[in-house]
């Protein structure tokens, strides 16, 4: 596994002032946030905040799209095919109790209580590029730490190669899953290497609050370099297997989307270019970054490997 | 049958009706617009909803002359030409919304995706076709053109129908519940002027019989 060094930052990237303002009224906001959160449980009765200490070595110079955008236009079809039905049909997701269950080629398998899970690593906030394999993006402060933190505590073996992630499968709380849309449950998977990077997040909050249903709650993953798709979310399993899992998304159209499905302008989809994105709220498309922005940190997993043929 | 025929003064006012009824997906968008409702992505909200709605007015405009042989009814085709008409305006702004935002007038952008993207090499000459038809629309092109050969010409039509149905499923993620709807609406309509058609030849064939 190569050892992550934060990239330099060249002149042209640096944050103008209007953008290192906004920022900074963020900051204050989190760091309110964060103080509240000290404050005993029972003064936030009911209430859906979550502290995390900003992680400098991972942030975007770009614009935070806002909390409204990021938790009503998502792609989540256990909740319906539309962008709009996540945030409207979420609202019977029961979050509590969680549990994830964590096995497979691992030497000390377990079945996490999802509150015992969040405190295993301090909850970090890290502001991430999210792009969409249908050509739109979004920048969103995420909370959470390193999916290796997790990985760590149970020790896999020699034999586990690939992570798969199971999502939750509950037509009577999700009801875009009573249509076979897709394989239910939503599978996901990981090299071993890729779910160990560290820009791999375990997630639990964005915004400075927790997941809202339509954002993945309770638990999901973010893979900022690949599409969004590949971010599992409600995680209720996530397992360590030797063979390469076989994804929802590959059993849905094994010629559009592969396993890999790392963000690269150069590789389209088969029905459409990958070569700009429509970040959300800007009015003209942008230019797609080579692995999203994050190449610098994770072109060595695929060094020698044809992105091409491994899409 | 009252519904057979309308007096003029009726069909004048059905005319304003639908006239009206065809801009409410426009005005729908502007109200939305202005009251901040086009929810994260308006550019892709103002495209699909254009797209819908040209898919819509030509099932509709397709469905009169079945709906005239079905219940003998003659109105209806005096609102054909407005309701194509119609059609065409989504498709120019469903169009216009790929060739400035989406593009931004980037020929050779343009010319790839034609190319390159199956959607688009189906889509861009199904628009392109509705332009002649559009055209030749009025009361003069009718004179000049003749009855057949007009007739004729607005067969493409058909051709502008399925290119749009097929361009919809050929975009479209996963989930093809729309464009399924439109291909079948679009499979019958097509289906019952083949019957017709096939009706009308047997008739012809053995006049003595009927």
């Amino acid at each position: 596994m190569p050892v992550y060094k934060p990239t330099p930052i060249p002149a042209s990237e640096i944050t103008p002032r209007p953008l290192f303002n906004e920022r900074r009224r963020f900051m204050q906001i989190a760091a309110g946030a964060s103080l509240a959160a000290l404050l005993p449980p029972s003064v936030w009765a009911g209430d859906n905040k979550l502290a995390g200490v900003k992680n400098p070595a991972y942030t975007v110079p770009e614009e935070l799209t806002p909390f409204k955008d990021v938790t009503s236009y998502n792609n989540f079809y256990e909740f319906g095919t539309g962008k709009d039905d996540p945030a409207k049909n979420a609202g019977g997701l029961k979050t509590r109790p969680w549990t994830v269950t964590v096995e497979g080629e691992v030497k000390k398998p377990q079945v996490f209580d999802l509150d015992t899970l969040m405190k295993i690593a301090a909850i970090e906030e890290r502001v991430y590029r999210l792009r969409c394999v249908e050509a739109w993006s979004m920048v969103v402060p995420w909370l959470g730490f390193s999916l290796a933190e997790l990985i760590k505590q149970v020790e896999p073996t020699s034999k586990a190669k690939f992570v798969e992630f199971i999502s939750l499968n509950d037509p009577s709380q999700m009801p875009g899953q009573q249509t076979a849309v897709l394989a239910w449950p939503y599978r996901e998977g990981l090299r071993i290497d890729e779910a160990m990077h560290p820009l791999t997040l375990l997630t639990f909050g964005l915004y400075g609050e927790l997941l809202p249903n339509q954002n993945g709650a309770p638990i999901r993953v973010v893979v900022p370099w690949k599409y969004g798709f590949k971010s599992a979310k409600s995680i209720v399993s996530i397992r360590f297997t030797e063979q390469q899992p076989v994804t929802s998304w590959m059993l849905a159209g094994p010629s559009e989307y592969g396993f890999y499905s790392n963000v690269n302008p150069t590789v389209d989809h088969a029905r459409w270019s990958q070569a700009k994105e429509r970040r959300i709220g800007e009015f003209f498309r942008r230019k797609t970054l080579m692995f999203n922005g994050y190449e610098q940190e994770v072109a060595g997993l695929y060094t020698g490997m044809d992105l091409k043929a491994n899409f | 049958m009252a519904l057979k025929n309308l007096n003029n003064k009726t069909l004048a006012w059905l005319k304003r009706g639908v006239f009206l009824l065809a801009l409410v997906p426009l005005g729908n968008l502007a109200v939305a617009g202005f009251s901040d409702g086009l929810g994260a992505n308006p550019i892709e909200k103002i495209t699909r909803s254009t797209g819908y709605w040209t898919l819509t007015l030509l099932m509709i405009t397709l469905a009169i002359t079945p709906l005239r042989r079905l219940t003998g009814w003659q109105w209806p085709v005096r609102l054909r030409r407005m309701l194509g008409l119609f059609a065409f305006f989504y498709a120019c702004l469903h169009f216009s919304m790929y060739l400035v935002v989406d593009q931004f007038f980037d020929w050779e952008g343009i010319a790839k995706d034609i190319i390159k993207r199956p959607y688009i090499t189906v889509g861009f000459p199904s628009f392109v076709l509705m332009l002649p038809l559009a055209i030749t629309s009025s009361d003069g092109m009718i004179r000049r053109l003749g009855g057949k050969r007009w007739r004729q010409l607005h067969r493409l039509a058909y051709v502008c129908a399925i290119g749009g149905v097929v361009h919809y499923w050929w975009l479209v993620k996963k989930d093809l519940t729309n464009p399924i709807t439109f291909a079948v609406l679009l499979s019958v309509l097509l289906g019952l002027r083949l019957f017709y058609a096939a009706k009308d030849a047997i008739k012809r064939r053995r006049p003595a019989a009927v």
